[in-house]
């Protein structure tokens, strides 16, 4: 931690939020929001005369609630960068006449009411994301009485208790009465592997944790009793079974079985529970000092803000998800982002170490590389086809397409083209190219696809980055579907232009199926509404020429969701048997003559 | 008269038995050898290795290839391996499509063999109609700002700013807490040395 502050070449930007990124791979632009202190970090010298002054009085963070802290304070002792700040909710008032002391005792002058917050624009080559987890709260499921019983606690408040840099100088004491637990229980799994609890997951770390608690107190208090409550014991990391052993021989005692439920004795504060011994299928109970509830994590609650900003995608279970989860481990698909520690996934220190070290050397490939090869697959413009009516600029997410209207061209960069085409499925004058999905190359698939057999099919449009990465998904987990399907790849769905669709069904699809990123996390911000507005015009259209509007179907599909990508076929499947051979000869005939008619209007103007 | 169609070589893949246990690759290849513009068909073992790259390399030099077909795995996958492979022989790499014939049909349809492999069939034709109509492309090449910024200040961002700046990179480290540390600082010791976390 303090060489990360004194480095020469690490600017720390502390109580600071990322506000927004723009650019691409290399060449990022990224606004940070640095907030307000009250307190200049470049002055102050932690003398903590301010704090001793301050009135104010609430629960400290990081001591789990455990003890308090001044409205002006020290996160803790050992804070990066070494200073003090006030949190405005908390102190009494900035105008002298109701408190003002802080600024009075401070010699530094070190302390400004006024402070506003600062915002910085960085320009930024690579980006490695290690936002971390939240821990599991568990007073929103109850069963353990976590908010009734003073003498439940979280692993996490145990740490604060156990440390000597904690409220209690190291000395372990139940909040209840403050004597010494001389019986703990320890109930493993609280708030992870429970869909019930909202996280099917394992969290990784708390049976370690719980191992390394236990050793702890046999430690400090040789005479206290220790009982674990578990589904699996899962130490499987390296030293992770020595520690496991040492514990058991510790005299630490291993339950395999959850309790249900902790009653609390009124008079002692010592706690109860039943449980089911599922080695020796026995019904026991015990009684406790203290109990301790292993509580797992969950991903930030906060992670929407930069997975936005970054357009980046999360597994089903929430987390950060990998560019490929064996072969770029730490790639975030969004070029030049790198993924690092529990923001991916559930992990312990060592790993997160390991992972950050392999992020750095990822985003330092690129670093020293020097430059970046994008690649061609951006749109070009034909200014003499072009008639300056600006669809192209409205719906570009990049603001890479500047129209002159009076001129009538149009013109991109090419560098914030990120090539999603939704230009081009908004041009209505042929004017827009994508370079490597072109027109005439996705028609020629729809073709190809539709030579035969016609009736048998379901056309899928999928993108690149979601809907066709969850087909890869379903495959990589072999989940079987029925072998009806006939996908397109795009880069967006937004590229997908009602021509296509309307194509598919003439040259006699059943079933066409456009499928994208979920709203949110669309790769290319927010192209994905093009595609939206594209599938409801789409539908009118059907609606008009009489035909079942059922036929063309919207389904979100994300790179995590194989099961989604199954269910969605096997619906589809289910929608195309339903599509009788009268009803496409139908179809292809209104649309046949549509063509045919639009095709005539053209070459006549 | 239309434009004569370009000279395409199609490489079905076996992947072992990963695609040729579900999919009959041999009558996909087959096939395959009555798509238009199709000059060149090879079934491999494995595409991806050393020697199907080689068959592709030979055939676009004998055959004269002007479009390479990989009938294979996801593109999301091996794409790179393939663009890479025509271009060490002057065939610009966005010349080269690839059909899924792994992820999105063998894996997928195990209990419908013969669904398999008329899926297999469409998708390589789709790769082939596309192929025909495929141009070359450059690559722009832009400049890297030779700066990193690391979101969050815990172990793991602290560790990544470290290595990025040790490694002579400016490096911004961005937390969201008035100081860096995160959970890790929170923690008394840490398993499995049981030594102090700050």
């Amino acid at each position: 931690m303090m060489d990360a502050g004194r480095h020469p070449l690490i600017k720390l930007m502390s109580y600071s939020e990322i506000e927004d990124v723009n650019g691409y791979v290399g060449n990022f632009k990224v606004t940070v929001r640095k907030k307000a202190r009250y307190v200049d970090e470049t002055v102050c010298n932690s003398c903590g005369e301010c704090e001793k002054v301050c009135p104010a009085i609430h629960p400290d963070e990081f001591q789990m609630g455990l003890a308090t802290r001044k409205a002006v304070h020290l996160p803790f002792p050992q804070a990066v960068p070494s200073a003090y700040l006030i949190n405005m909710e908390n102190c009494l008032g900035t105008n002298p006449i109701a408190c003002g002391k802080c600024a009075e005792v401070c010699e530094k002058n070190a302390i400004n009411y006024d402070m506003q917050d600062e915002i910085v624009v960085l320009d930024i080559g690579a980006i490695v994301v290690a936002t971390g987890i939240d821990v599991y709260d568990p007073t929103q499921q109850d069963e353990y009485g976590y908010t009734r019983f003073q003498n439940v606690i979280t692993s996490m408040e145990f740490e604060r208790l156990i440390c000597a840099g904690g409220p209690t100088v190291g000395h372990l004491v139940r909040p209840g009465d403050h004597t010494t637990p001389l019986r703990i229980g320890f109930i493993q799994c609280v708030g992870s592997r429970s869909l019930r609890d909202g996280a099917g997951f394992c969290s990784n770390i708390c049976c370690m944790n719980t191992v390394k608690d236990t050793l702890l107190i046999r430690d400090h208090y040789p005479d206290a009793e220790c009982s674990v409550f578990y589904i699996d014991i899962r130490a499987f990391g390296k030293g992770f079974e020595d520690l496991y052993d040492k514990s058991r021989e510790a005299g630490v005692k291993y339950i395999r079985g959850i309790p249900g439920e902790i009653t609390e004795d009124p008079a002692t504060g010592n706690l109860r529970m039943v449980v089911e011994n599922t080695t020796t299928r026995s019904i026991e109970e015990h009684e406790f000092d203290m109990i301790v509830l292993s509580v797992g994590v969950r991903p930030r609650a906060d992670g929407g803000d930069i997975r936005r900003h970054l357009t980046l995608s999360q597994t089903s279970d929430g987390f950060l998800m990998e560019a490929h989860p064996k072969l770029k481990p730490v790639d975030a698909p969004t070029r030049g982002v790198y993924i690092a520690g529990c923001a991916e996934a559930p992990k312990d220190v060592k790993e997160s170490v390991t992972q950050a070290s392999a992020a750095a050397a990822r985003a330092g490939v690129l670093l020293n590389a020097g430059k970046v090869t994008v690649e061609a697959i951006t749109c070009t413009i034909d200014n003499d086809l072009c008639h300056g009516c600006g669809a192209c600029e409205k719906v570009c997410p990049y603001g890479a397409i500047t129209v002159d209207k009076g001129a009538k061209t149009a013109a991109v960069v090419e560098a914030a083209c990120a090539g999603c085409g939704t230009c081009g499925s908004a041009c209505r004058f042929d004017a827009i190219t994508m370079r490597h999905f072109t027109d005439a190359q996705i028609v020629a698939q729809v073709d190809a696809l539709l030579a035969e057999r016609q009736s048998g099919k379901v056309i899928v449009f999928a993108c690149n980055w979601c809907s066709y990465a969850g087909g890869d998904t379903a495959g990589t987990s072999r989940m079987l579907y029925p072998a009806s399907n006939r996908l397109i790849r795009t880069m967006c769905s937004g590229r997908i232009s009602e021509e296509f669709v309307l194509r598919a069904f003439r040259k006699g699809a059943p079933i066409v199926l456009v499928s994208g990123c979920h709203f949110a996390d669309c790769h290319y911000i927010d192209a994905n509404r093009q595609t939206v507005k594209r599938v409801y015009r789409l539908w009118k259209q059907l609606e008009k020429l009489g035909i079942r509007t059922e036929r063309l179907q919207l389904e979100w599909i994300s790179a995590a969701e194989g099961p989604k990508f199954q269910k969605t076929m096997r619906e589809m499947e289910e929608l195309r048997a339903q599509v009788t051979q009268e009803e496409i000869d139908h179809t292809v005939k209104v649309l046949t003559e549509q063509f045919e008619k639009r095709r005539l209007k053209k070459v006549r103007s | 008269m239309p434009k004569a169609l370009p000279r395409i070589g199609v490489f079905v893949c076996d992947c072992g038995s990963n695609i040729a246990g579900t999919v009959d690759t041999q009558a996909v290849t087959d096939y395959a050898t009555t798509l238009p513009g199709v000059v060149a068909v090879v079934r491999n073992k494995y595409t991806c290795a050393e020697p199907g790259q080689q068959e592709i390399k030979k055939a676009i030099v004998e055959e004269k290839l002007e479009r390479v077909v990989v009938a294979s795995c996801t593109p999301r996958m091996h794409e790179p391996t393939f663009r890479g492979c025509v271009w060490d022989v002057g065939l610009n790499p966005y010349l080269m499509e690839m059909a899924n014939l792994r992820e999105h049909c063998s894996w997928v349809h195990g209990d419908d063999k013969e669904g398999a492999t008329a899926k297999a069939k469409d998708l390589v034709a789709s790769a082939v109609a596309r192929a025909a109509k495929l141009e070359a492309q450059e690559e722009a090449v832009f400049p890297v700002t030779k700066a990193a910024l690391v979101i969050g200040g815990g172990i793991t961002g602290i560790q990544a700013a470290m290595d990025l700046a040790d490694a002579g990179h400016q490096v911004y480290l961005v937390e969201k807490e008035a100081s860096i540390g995160g959970i890790m600082a929170q923690l008394d010791k840490t398993y499995p040395t049981m030594d102090c976390s700050i």
